[in-house]
């Protein structure tokens, strides 16, 4: 009897063993390029992707974002893009060389927290994140403490940067967005009569329909509906829709992310109901959604910094390599993520900034040259920042059509 | 004197908890003057602390009383955005932060309290799987309200607002312009000031083991144990069954409000959606892997399975396939033969002694 149980248990250890074993070989063998600088413990910086191994001394690059759960399309996608450009910069072969460290936190802020303070054990000397919001703001805090440079890629409410000096944004703010959408429905769809679906235990999305309905109301536009839903109510939209079609709405706003948005068109379509369907940031990657039938999405406005099918050089080669990588076409996120690596890139090289030195005098010197760089990237060209950390570059609204997105 | 022989190793136990607790704090100050604790640990320390109240706490609910309960969380989430809007608003009347801290700790407790007296009166009445239920769904109607919930401060004193048709905004309180806003509603508490401490944290682990541990040694406490054995039996005898359950789930929502309370001031942001579901389950997970009625067993599961995942950070994305994996692997083992028959010579070679040393007085 007893000697059966210490077998069970030796079995059940050999064989979680031998599932770990497997699955990292399964990793390493989709990803070849994101295995090796995953680990805090390896060595060697940033040699793989690259082929141009640094032989000195790299910057301690950090990142945190959802590289597992519910929100871990975001954080991967803006790991991944990070990593390209991570890759592109040391295959440079130039002064400035990054050791990247992207770690998860499952969009939690506690976890958030604990996985900053591992990177800072790890030497972090600028960090990549986080990815989303409210983990942000805990995140900030503690950068802002520790004297520690940051800068989001997505991450898009005012409290991540407010009163955090060396905290900045590649995204938009919320009231950005929310303004931004509204003069662009009071512009081009005059006398509309508008409907607000938005989830309210969401930091993102609550802050984005706080600012669309005062700038609404200033532009005197017409909500005739708002409804609203929550995570755990995000699989059934029929209440809402209703709602929205009943009261003769031609426009529906969605300030979600594209999940719950890919369920109301399809639930929209069900009962032929159709308005023109806006969204921003957080629409973009409704194409991509597994199992979900494109031609749904055709006539969505959204408004967003990054379009994959853009002509020119530079987006044409990241979105490439993104799609050899990981096998399929990068959203918004990854390009955030990948322009924020080259914005430290930028400031680093116009800071003059050495890997010997210290996190706090890299975060001193880049916050001194932030307000005075311009970054040409691919959510934006000439990005530019004031001293507050909100980034200045031009939203774009784009419209779906035969599954791309086109300037309308 | 078979009592007393009980008695004695139940106080035993007590002592060699709380001198365990107290060891551990003194080791892990000196560590942290010596800078040998890193800053992946040293920011774990708090919410540790934290943990450790709430499966202490829930211990006394399941394992004391009986009572399943999946709501735990949601006294939890009371008594963090309770305590931060205490500790928020009087930032000016209080400036010294320790005092600060323990008022909120305080206020959370209190309102842990008394939602713990709105939810236990009529819950209690149920039994079993029926409790669970609703306990569950306590804990979702909390997160529900306080996404509803607005809350500002400014010079004239605290301004809140309900907003149950979501078309109010933070800018409804109509807030002077000194005002600050405290909860925003889904976006949670923003910008809260870090008050929490380690001292703190160890502090509240001592109160809570004190109440604790004093309760279930008591003519309370065993009431509380008898309505768990046998409810019928202990009923017919005259204990009072609403007021035992009562006391024990009050008890174990107040310390739960103020382990929220020093929760919620370490984060300098907090949204109501963390108190969810996963995080009663966790507190659950806690107090059965440390052994139900055992509060030491609680403390150190709270401590190894929360650590754990952060320390597995080398496994990337599989860290929590590896959590679960060890989970399992905890279970085989207290569940092992071979490893009680162990603990239970142990405890014999102990009562063996014993007597011995008495008999020789």
């Amino acid at each position: 009897m007893k000697l059966s149980r210490i077998l069970s248990l030796a079995l059940a250890g050999t064989l979680s063993l031998s599932l770990l074993a497997g699955c990292g070989g399964g990793n390493g063998g989709d990803q070849p390029a994101n295995n090796g600088n995953n680990t805090p413990s390896t060595s060697a910086p940033g040699g793989e992707g690259g082929g141009n191994a640094p032989t000195g001394a790299a910057f301690k690059l950090g990142g945190i974002g959802p590289l597992t759960g519910g929100n871990a399309i975001y954080g991967n996608a803006a790991m991944n893009g990070a990593k390209i450009a991570v890759d592109e910069i040391n295959a440079l072969g130039g002064d400035i060389q990054f050791d990247f460290n992207p770690q998860d936190d499952v969009s939690d802020a506690e976890t958030s927290v604990n996985a900053y303070n591992s990177l800072k054990d790890w030497g972090m000397q600028a960090l990549v994140g986080t990815v989303t919001t409210g983990p942000c703001i805990s995140v900030s805090a503690e950068a802002f403490n520790d004297r520690i440079f940051a800068l989001t890629p997505s991450a898009s409410s005012t409290d991540v940067i407010n009163g955090k000096d060396n905290m900045f944004q590649v995204c938009f703010t919320d009231p950005n967005q929310g303004t931004g959408a509204a003069d662009y429905i009071s512009e081009n769809l005059p006398g509309s009569k508008i409907a607000v679906i938005y989830q309210n235990d969401n930091a993102y999305s609550q802050g984005i329909r706080d600012t669309f309905v005062a700038e609404a109301a200033a532009k005197n536009l017409e909500i005739v509906s708002e409804t609203t839903f929550t995570e755990d109510t995000q699989n059934d939209f029929s209440v809402q829709i209703a709602d929205a079609q009943s009261k003769g709405a031609d426009v529906v706003f969605l300030p979600i992310y594209y999940t719950p948005a890919s369920v109301i068109l399809t639930q929209a379509k069900a009962i032929n109901y159709a308005p023109t369907f806006f969204g921003v940031d957080g629409m973009d990657g409704i194409l991509t959604v597994k199992g979900f039938d494109t031609s749904l999405a055709e006539g969505v406005m959204l408004l967003t910094p990054f379009s994959a099918d853009a002509e020119d050089e530079r987006t044409q080669n990241f979105v490439s390599t993104y799609n050899s990588r990981h096998g399929e076409t990068p959203n918004q996120f990854a390009a955030d993520g990948y322009d924020a690596v080259y914005v430290i890139y930028e400031a680093l090289k116009a800071a003059n900034c050495t890997p010997d030195m210290s996190p706090q005098d890299i975060c001193e010197a880049l916050v001194g040259v932030m307000p005075t760089i311009s970054v040409d990237g691919l959510t934006g060209a000439g990005m530019t920042w004031d001293a507050s950390g909100a980034v200045s570059k031009a939203p774009m609204a784009v419209v779906i059509k035969d599954g791309v997105y086109v300037t309308p | 004197m078979n009592k007393l022989k009980s008695m004695k190793t139940a106080a035993k136990v007590n002592f060699a908890t709380y001198l365990g607790v107290i060891l551990a704090f003194v080791l892990v100050s000196v560590m942290r003057s010596q800078g040998l604790i890193n800053s992946a640990m040293g920011g774990m320390l708090v919410p540790v602390c934290c943990y450790i109240v709430m499966a202490v706490s829930l211990n006394l609910t399941v394992g004391v009383l009986g009572e399943l309960s999946l709501g735990h969380a949601g006294f939890m989430s009371v008594g963090a955005f309770s305590g931060i809007i205490a500790a928020m608003s009087l930032q000016n009347a209080v400036p010294f932060a320790p005092v600060r801290l323990g008022i909120a700790m305080l206020v959370g407790a209190a309102c842990g309290a008394v939602t713990g007296v709105v939810v236990g009166v009529p819950v209690l009445r149920l039994r079993g799987d029926y409790l669970a239920i609703v306990t569950l769904a306590f804990g979702e109607i909390i997160k529900e309200l306080i996404n509803c919930l607005l809350v500002g401060v400014d010079s004239k004193g605290l301004h809140m607002a309900f907003n149950l048709t979501g078309t109010l905004t933070i800018d409804s309180l109509g807030l002077g312009e000194d005002g600050i806003a405290i909860i925003k509603g889904a976006q949670g508490s923003v910008g809260t000031t870090k008050l929490a401490s380690f001292t703190a944290g160890f502090v509240l682990i001592l109160v809570a083991l004190f109440i604790i541990q004093n309760l279930v040694n008591s003519r309370s406490g065993r009431a509380i144990m008898a309505l768990r054995d046998n409810q019928i039996a202990a009923e017919s005898v005259g204990i009072n069954i609403t007021k035992y359950k009562l006391m024990a789930f009050v008890t174990s929502a107040a310390l739960a409000g103020a382990a929220g309370a020093l929760y919620g001031l370490n984060f300098s942001s907090l949204q109501a959606a963390k108190f969810n579901f996963n995080t009663s389950i966790l507190v659950l997970v806690y107090v059965v892997l440390g052994g139900l009625g055992n509060m030491w067993g609680s403390i150190i599961a709270a401590v190894v399975l929360y650590v754990l995942p952060e320390a597995l950070r080398e496994f990337q994305d599989y860290r929590m396939l590896v959590y679960a994996i060890v989970l399992i692997l905890v279970m085989l083992a207290t569940n092992n033969p071979m490893i009680k028959g162990f603990f239970a010579r142990l405890f014999r070679r102990d009562r063996k002694a014993e007597p011995k040393g008495g008999e020789a007085k």
